[in-house]
């Protein structure tokens, strides 16, 4: 057995323990095993690629494994819980960045080598990872606030975008028949990189969770590309992985929403209609605003309470007072869930990790399908800067832009309290009927302070 | 590249996606953050790509230079990955609840 038959032979070792690592991160009792063989797995294909007969200098990888842990570890440990979703993404547009740049580097060492498929790959390696990592780049400057989360809109944006997905085919055509062609190489690489930027600016903040988990599907797939290119197995069958369970996840949070991947990537959802804004009417009733010895009392005498968390609850950093009320509630006698909307949140699980951190139990989170059906038993429903995603509007106005999308049926219930910042639409800019019924109390303010105020009062 | 070597890399790539797809089927809601920067971390394989350009022969060229970019970003995706995952699943516990009847 020659050198080169033993690596491939480890690196199908390491694949089998990606796949033991995802699989067991289907409990939350096994997920840190997995992570830790997922971990294991990363490390024996690394010295496996070390120990290869194709390495020769050390220094430079030293150094810039030096580096690149340095600052992955830093802003891994500092990172605060409610800004995962614009950490993953940033992540994840390193390893878009890493596999494009392989493809480059590979590109210039050995440009003859690469004919055919290996240069078609290569290529779209190139292309799917450039355009990952400014798209993911685009995805946190939106999750941080640095840039609207409105979508970004202007005339002709999909025959641009089009024009420029052809022109890049065109120039990869040119390449594939004349790999010399460096202007044109690099001329896709730059329409490949604005493409990213491009794609992504028109999604607006609520569709985040959908966004996130493309472009990590992309990220995986551009591997698999390299892969390819490289004619290396690890990187086919780990992106491959990846990709697929990416492309998972993206279906999950489409059907959560009821709206197609098409309709995500390009329907620039949540852009100001002004027109609507103007003619609308609100729906019949009117807001009551509550004091918070009111909501106080209400979850006072209340024998069961679901807390239904939304992106307003991540914002104002209110998940450990949540906590908190949520125990001293649960003391008291009431029965207390919470109750989580698959893309409540602007990445997938966001709410659950939020809880997660501010030490709530795992079986007190319901998701939607297996708490729909006690609404209509529970007595007291506490909304935290969540709205769309109670909108009964999805269930009963076919002319609302979200009808159709399943959402957490709280009008059920006895009382319902919304914690809200302002009387203002919510991100989609859709009225919400819930807020006008009669059997909801509005308490306005930022998430925190409100939910604070409720635990003093309730304690009294 | 020989149509052989085409036809198994396709094979692999075709049976892995079903293998992922598979997989993450399983996986609850709760855990889908975890999930993703723990795939996400997964990912950052193209480091293997990336040491192998960057340890060539010759000991600075564009191919080396590029190689050693992607070894840093591969890198950050890697180690910063499983760190925030590892982060992440350290929360998910389960409490033992004290219920009063």
């Amino acid at each position: 057995m020659s050198t080169v038959n033993i690596i491939d032979f480890v690196y199908l070792i390491s694949a089998v323990l990606f796949m033991l690592g995802i699989k067991n991160l289907s409990s939350p009792a096994t997920a840190k095993l997995g992570n830790k063989m997922s971990m294991t797995g990363m490390a024996v294909a690394i010295v496996a690629t070390l120990a290869s007969p194709d390495m020769f200098g050390f220094t430079m990888i030293v150094i810039a494994i030096a580096i690149g842990a340095a600052i992955g570890g830093y802003a891994a440990v500092k990172v605060e819980m409610t800004a995962m979703p614009e950490m993953v993404a940033l992540f994840n547009g390193c390893g878009g960045a890493a596999s494009a740049l392989v493809a480059m580097a590979e590109f210039h060492g050995q440009t003859g080598h690469f004919a055919g498929f290996s240069l078609v790959t290569l290529l779209l390696s190139i292309i799917i990872g450039a355009l990952t990592f400014t798209g993911s780049v685009i995805a946190y400057t939106k999750l941080q606030g640095i840039i609207s989360t409105r979508p970004i809109t202007y005339p002709f944006q999909q025959v641009v975008n089009a024009a420029i997905v052809i022109l890049t085919i065109f120039l990869a055509w040119t390449v594939y028949h004349n790999p010399g062609n460096l202007f044109a190489f690099y001329l896709i690489i730059l329409l490949s990189l604005g493409l990213g930027i491009l794609a992504v600016i028109p999604i607006g903040g609520a569709d985040m969770p959908v966004i996130v988990s493309l472009l990590n599907s992309y990220s995986g797939l551009a591997v698999s590309m390299t892969g390819f290119a490289l004619n290396n197995n690890a990187l086919i069958i780990v992106g491959s992985l990846v990709g697929a369970s990416g492309l998972f996840l993206t279906k999950i949070m489409c059907d959560a929403m009821n709206r197609s991947l098409a309709n995500v990537l390009f329907g620039a959802f949540g852009a100001v209609d002004d027109s609507v804004a103007d003619a609308g009417e609100g729906p019949a009733g009117s807001m009551k605003g509550f004091e918070v010895e009111d909501v106080a009392i209400a979850l006072e005498n209340a024998d069961s309470l679901i807390i239904v968390p939304g992106y307003g609850m991540a914002a104002a950093q209110a998940q450990h007072v949540t906590r908190e009320l949520g125990d001293y509630l649960s003391e008291e006698g009431v029965d207390v869930r919470y109750a989580i909307h698959s893309v409540a949140g602007r990445m997938p699980g966001h709410m659950n990790v939020l809880l997660a951190e501010a030490d709530v139990s795992y079986d007190q989170l319901y998701a939607m399908e297996d708490i729909n059906d006690d609404f209509g038993t529970t007595d007291v429903v506490l909304v935290i800067g969540a709205n769309d995603v109670v909108n009964p509007a999805a269930k009963t106005n076919p002319g609302s832009p979200i009808y159709g999308m399943p959402i957490l049926e709280v009008d059920k219930a006895q009382t319902v309290v919304v914690l809200k910042r302002s009387m203002n639409v919510g991100f989609a800019g859709i009225e919400n009927e819930l807020f006008f019924k009669d059997n909801t109390m509005m308490l306005f303010g930022d998430a925190k302070a409100s939910v604070q105020n409720l635990l003093t009062a309730v304690k009294e | 590249m020989d149509t052989g070597t085409i036809i198994v890399g396709l094979t692999i790539f075709v049976l892995a996606c079903f293998a992922g797809a598979e997989l993450i089927s399983k996986v609850p809601q709760t855990l889908h953050t975890p999930l993703m920067s723990g795939s996400n971390a997964i990912s950052g394989i193209a480091i293997l790509g990336a040491l192998l350009a960057t340890g060539v022969p010759e000991s600075v060229n564009a191919q080396s230079g590029l190689g050693f970019l992607a070894v840093i970003f591969a890198t950050i995706n890697v180690v910063g990955g499983y760190m925030v995952t590892d982060r992440m699943l350290q929360m998910f516990k389960k409490k033992k609840r004290k219920k009063k009847e």
